[in-house]
């Protein structure tokens, strides 16, 4: 138990609350919506900004020649990127790799952070007067939502670039039923398809990482203490397999997502 | 738990990320990661050729020592074939000498008979006649020995 004052409802209740910010004007204005989870913006900003600098350093040392071992690591996490990319993406557009990249390196890091141990840094950090800090950024809907829908974005951009507006609009009203008589069925079914993309992407993410990141914390609640062992160790291995395959799963599918915007469906 | 503001904040900071990845990190690392296998598929073809230039060099190598053997039992043979050809020369030059000397000294000593022959008959004709001179002093006179001297020196040299 890491905090006696509290009890187990107060405790899973305070692993589970962001670190919040807000401004009396952002407060009047937006509400509830108006605060800024701290935790997750500087927990992302870190994690993203450091792997995203080491592939930069990397990059400008990057040899043609014999590679270091970080290079050759690195450029293996490249290559399966590539790999990916060339298999499901048809058409040529230079964004989709770099945005798969980021999204996998990113996601898979946002979601190491669940193996820390849920106590640490919360304790650590309260010593010094933060209230809450949730270690896992991707345990938090913003930031599955703020890239799923980046990514949906994206989507509706190509979709329209690559189509034109006619003729996404003539894919939205003539799919899944190839009859214009169908149109008024065809517009929510199509509106529903897409809009479940990112919905889906945002939800999977979360869910898998939330329902994690709870599971550490009841074990966590465990009065005896060999079964933090027993029942944590299997948990976190299992939770490894979680953390790559979902990270994976975002990245294929948001290469898929796009794909299908640049490919005409007729 | 709730949606709010760290969504566009978050949003932000996704765009910047994925526009740094694009402009900085991506497309130097491929390039990187394309040089080197561009570089290390010339370096096996490279090798490829070498090998068959290796062989190539090796099959004409052979064929140059091949080449150089049967030159070299041609050279031998000619100038054994020149050696016999000068010796056999040689040996008919001597052989003409030979007898060219042979012939000289032949002649010499048919011309040192013949002066020896001359020598001696003028001799003998001297010793005739004064033998002949002597036996007749007594009763022939000078004039019939003369013509009787040289009737007989006449002889004598037709008869030769």
């Amino acid at each position: 138990m890491s905090n006696e004052t509290l009890d187990s409802s107060q405790y899973v209740h305070h692993h589970l609350t962001n670190l919040p910010w807000t401004h009396a004007f952002l407060q009047k204005k937006l509400g509830d919506f108006g605060v800024l989870n701290l935790d997750t913006l500087i927990m992302s900003f870190i994690l993203g900004s450091a792997i995203l600098l080491l592939f930069y350093f990397l990059a400008r040392r990057a040899t043609s020649g014999v590679p270091s071992k970080l290079q050759n690591f690195v450029e293996i996490l490249f290559e399966f990127i590539q790999k990916q990319v060339k298999e499901t993406f048809q058409g040529s557009n230079p964004l989709i790799a770099p945005l798969a990249l980021t999204i996998f390196v990113w996601i898979l890091l946002m979601n190491l952070m669940d193996l820390i141990p849920v106590d640490l840094f919360s304790i650590l950090l309260g010593k010094v007067g933060v209230p809450y800090w949730r270690m896992v950024p991707t345990t938090d809907l913003n930031v599955t939502f703020a890239m799923s829908l980046s990514v949906f974005i994206l989507i509706l951009y190509y979709s329209v670039k690559e189509k034109g507006a006619l003729g996404f609009a003539k894919e939205l009203l003539m799919h899944p039923f190839p009859y214009i008589w169908m149109a008024p069925i065809n517009l929510p079914l199509s509106i529903i398809h897409e809009l479940a993309k990112p919905v889906s992407l945002a939800l999977r993410l979360f869910g898998n990482l939330f329902s994690g990141e709870v599971i550490f914390i009841l074990i966590a609640l465990f009065p005896i203490w060999w079964l933090q062992w027993v029942l944590g160790l299997p948990w976190a291995i299992f939770h490894i397999l979680i953390i790559f395959i979902q990270a994976f799963i975002f990245t294929i599918l948001t290469i898929v997502y796009l794909s299908l915007a640049h490919e005409s469906h007729e | 738990m709730d949606l709010n503001l760290t969504l566009f904040g978050q949003m932000i900071t996704f765009a910047l990320f994925v526009w740094f990845t694009k402009r900085f990190v991506w497309p130097v690392l491929i390039k990187a990661i394309n040089d080197r296998e561009a570089k290390i598929a010339d370096g096996l073809a490279a090798a490829e050729r070498g090998h068959h230039e290796l062989d190539l060099s090796q099959e004409r190598a052979k064929e140059l020592l091949r080449d150089a053997k049967a030159k070299a039992i041609d050279v031998v043979e000619q100038a054994h074939k020149q050696a016999t050809h000068i010796l056999e020369e040689a040996r008919l030059e001597a052989r003409t000498l030979a007898l060219r000397m042979v012939s000289v000294a032949e002649e010499d000593i048919v011309q040192a008979k013949l002066a020896a022959k001359m020598a001696l008959q003028k001799e003998l004709g001297v010793m005739v006649v004064k033998g002949a001179e002597r036996i007749l002093k007594q009763n022939i006179s000078g004039a019939i020995n003369d013509r009787l001297i040289s009737d007989l020196i006449a002889e004598v040299g037709v008869s030769e």
